[in-house]
């Protein structure tokens, strides 16, 4: 039996999506810019995915722009207000995913501003810190919504009204790649003009995400060409990986409500499983957490050993750092959040998803127990 | 050179081996045309201690032969060619063309002429003092230096005339497969594929035998290996790599001996397999990567003891290399953006804090007999092998 338990890297995809997609691939492979039919064909389509997760979050269809993935959106995002805009600062979290501290590591290079708010010991960013430093020039907020580490879930609504009591000018960015579908929000709650999605994480294709701009907020492009999606991102639509986000969207929406109460039982289960048999643990992700992601460092581990030695029971998790004896891959957001730098060389985080079952669960428990202790003795001699 | 009517190769130590250079000399002949086949159809021939090799069919990517052609062991210079009738207008025409097209333009030249067809009317150095006073009067800016030219206009005069101007440094060594078989221990690390390819410059053919230590080490590092072995295999030719399943040999040192001498005896039991493996193979030696006192295990004392486990010569070509000059190998042949991918080692829980750097054998047999069970396991090891047939993608 194969236990999947790395959702927040990537999710096995809907069999109905694949389909979809391949049906479409096959005999609607017109280009949606063509004149004929095929053409206004496969336009149908991209119009058809974009009402479908425009629906998820309340959105108008006009307002979603599909992208690469995850990364473009956050891209498109920050790199787009700051081309359409004249003021020079921006603010985000110590916790963003690469796709964003690294984008702002180019601006700030380019001679922006950048603050990056420091976070607490359970992830979640200081809102005195954001008030203090929001400023009359500050272009931009991107804050994500759900960390991908830990499954902190960040208070962006609360955020969003702070921002915009401060400045109403300075636009709000949210990060969802991982809290779609996991966490409920919609446009309305969510005061954010700018929201990045992936649809690989919710059972979608790679290589396809979506980037939501609320009307009237002003976006510069960062690609150029022909004209598609509005100009603001160019280039000849791939229909059936938009196609099949969409679908995703649309199935993964639905079963949310009754997802999230069965993972979050699962989560529950496991981390108590383990908890209650393995000593020297620290379980890094905090209570009220997304219901998928469970970080948990060991003790005298290697995280690596362990990831490659449940591995071998096809289990398969993600490890909190990359091999120590080369990088110095230990996880940043660990580091942020204060967890010992021993403790991070033996974190493993456990992402679960609507396919888990509590059989794969117990048989994780079960392996974490048996292989832990197994490492702990070889590593204490 | 934008136009190449033919490849001449140079070989040299072959053309010293007395009774034997037939044999060299059809090998090579061999290597070369197993190795330009997918390009197309050429003609390989050899006549004067030199092979011809000319393309048979329009169209073929001359210059991406000359890159397959610079990775054979035992060709020392390779000559694009360009020909033409044997007549000297023509031949000024083609040796200015060829001077015209030298990538950086050179300052002074000379001449020389080899004339095979004695019926062509004028002698050697006749030709070059003629070739050389005209292209003086075509070319302005060039001067002539016979002692130490820029470059070297050669014509040769045989069924046809033909021209070149630059020789490119070939490999050198001698061609694969004439001098025996050995096995390298391929670590995935940056020296072991440097040695491999060094001891394959001597027309060795190489096995491989890598160590993995699943789940201590993650299958990206066996990857690797083979992405390496592949790379040596751009001059190796085929590589026949084993993967021995190594975790549980491991286990039993941590468990039996003294966690300094971990990696002593973690090598001398590698040494082992290898012989082992190498003998059933038919490999006559085996070729490690080391070099005196890189790290611990590499001190002449830690030498001896790791030697001491087999009865089978070792080749260690990397001896007396610094670290930089090993890294400048790897990466001449391409191997060094793959050997500092960071998979390898993560297995630091068997590397001791402190190991042994000077063992005596003696206390590192001593500690050894603790591992009782150790030729079961070496022989579920050897059982358990993986063996992957690697060859370079074209």
């Amino acid at each position: 039996m194969e236990v999947y338990l790395d959702n927040s890297a990537t999710t096995r995809p809907y069999e109905e999506s694949v389909k979809y997609m391949s049906d479409i691939m096959l005999n609607e492979y017109g280009n949606p810019s063509s004149l004929h039919r095929r053409g206004i064909e496969a336009e149908k389509l991209i119009k058809r995915a974009k009402e479908s997760i425009a629906a998820t979050i309340k959105a108008k269809s006009s307002e979603i722009f599909f992208t690469s993935g995850g990364t473009e959106s956050d891209n498109l995002a920050v790199m787009g207000v700051c081309g359409a805009s004249r003021g020079k600062h921006i603010i985000s979290t110590k916790i963003e995913h690469p796709a964003m501290l690294n984008t702002l590591e180019h601006l700030h290079s380019m001679g922006y501003k950048v603050d990056l708010l420091p976070v607490d010991k359970n992830g979640r960013v200081s809102l005195s810190a954001l008030e203090r430093l929001m400023r009359k020039d500050t272009v931009l907020v991107s804050i994500m919504h759900v960390n991908n580490e830990i499954g902190t879930i960040e208070p962006v609504e609360e955020i969003g009204r702070i921002i915009k009591q401060i400045n109403k000018a300075t636009l709000f960015h949210v990060d969802a790649v991982q809290s779609y579908c996991k966490v409920p929000f919609n446009v309305n709650t969510l005061k954010a003009d700018l929201i990045s999605f992936s649809s690989h994480k919710i059972h979608g294709p790679k290589g396809v995400g979506a980037l939501y701009v609320r009307t009237g907020a002003r976006l510069a492009p960062i690609l150029f060409g022909g004209g598609q999606q509005n100009n603001l991102r160019p280039g000849t639509e791939n229909v059936a990986g938009f196609a099949g986000f969409g679908m995703s969207a649309e199935i993964c929406h639905r079963n949310m409500a009754e997802s999230i109460e069965r993972i979050s039982t699962f989560k529950e289960r496991l981390k108590n499983g383990i908890a209650a048999n393995v000593s020297d643990i620290v379980i890094n992700t905090p209570e009220n957490s997304a219901p998928h992601i469970l970080n948990i460092s060991f003790g005298g581990i290697k995280s690596e050993v362990l990831l490659h030695s449940l591995e071998s029971e096809e289990i398969y998790v993600s490890s909190g750092s990359a091999c120590s004896s080369h990088k110095g891959g230990s996880s940043y957001v660990l580091t942020a959040i204060g967890v010992d730098k021993k403790l991070i060389d033996g974190s493993i985080r456990f992402s679960l998803s609507e396919f888990t079952t509590i059989e794969e669960i117990d048989k994780t428990i079960e392996a974490v127990i048996r292989n832990v202790e197994k490492i702990r003795l070889i590593m204490r001699k | 050179m934008d136009k190449i009517d033919l490849i001449l190769l140079k070989y040299g130590e072959i053309a010293l081996k007395g009774l034997n250079k037939p044999l060299f000399e059809r090998k090579l002949e061999n290597n070369i045309k197993s190795r330009l086949e997918s390009l197309g159809r050429f003609s390989v021939r050899r006549a004067q201690s030199t092979i011809y090799v000319k393309p048979l069919e329009e169209g073929i990517d001359m210059l991406e032969a000359i890159e397959r052609l610079k990775k054979i062991f035992g060709i020392v210079n390779i000559c694009p060619v360009r020909k033409c009738e044997k007549d000297m207008d023509a031949i000024l025409k083609t040796a200015v063309d060829c001077i015209n097209s030298e990538p950086v333009p050179k300052k002074t030249f000379k001449v020389e002429a080899r004339r095979e067809d004695k019926k062509f009317p004028l002698n050697s150095p006749q030709l070059c003092a003629k070739l050389g006073g005209q292209i003086l009067a075509s070319i302005p800016d060039l001067k002539v230096d016979v002692h130490n030219p820029g470059m070297t206009v050669m014509v040769e005069i045989r069924d046809e005339a033909y021209v070149y101007t630059s020789k490119i440094k070939g490999a050198g060594g001698m061609p694969i497969g004439t001098n025996g078989k050995a096995s390298i221990l391929l670590s995935g690390g940056i020296d072991s594929p440097v040695a491999g390819y060094m001891i394959a410059k001597r027309g060795v053919e190489i096995e491989a035998v890598h160590f993995h230590s699943h789940p201590y080490t993650s299958d990206r590092a066996k990857e690797k290996v083979i992405d390496l072995a592949k790379i040596m295999s751009e001059y190796c030719g085929k590589i026949k790599l084993h993967i021995v399943p190594f975790t549980d040999i491991q286990l039993e040192i941590i468990d039996k001996c003294p966690k300094n001498f971990l990696t002593i005896i973690m090598r001398r039991i590698m040494m082992r397999i290898a012989e082992k493996i190498s003998v059933r193979e038919g490999s006559q030696a085996l070729i490690t990567g080391e070099s005196i006192g890189q790290v611990a295990s590499q001190t002449m004392e830690s030498l001896a003891v790791t030697n001491s486990a087999v009865d089978m010569p070792v080749f260690r070509p990397l001896i007396g290399m610094d670290k930089e000059e090993i890294v400048e190998i790897s990466k001449k042949i391409g191997a060094f953006e793959t050997s500092i991918l960071p998979y390898e080692d993560c297995c630091t829980i068997f590397v001791p804090k402190h190991p042994k750097t000077k063992p005596n054998l003696k206390e590192i047999e001593d500690a050894e007999t603790a591992l009782v069970n150790i030729d079961e396991l070496i022989d579920r090891a050897i059982e358990d092998t993986e063996v992957q047939c690697v060859m370079r993608n074209s």
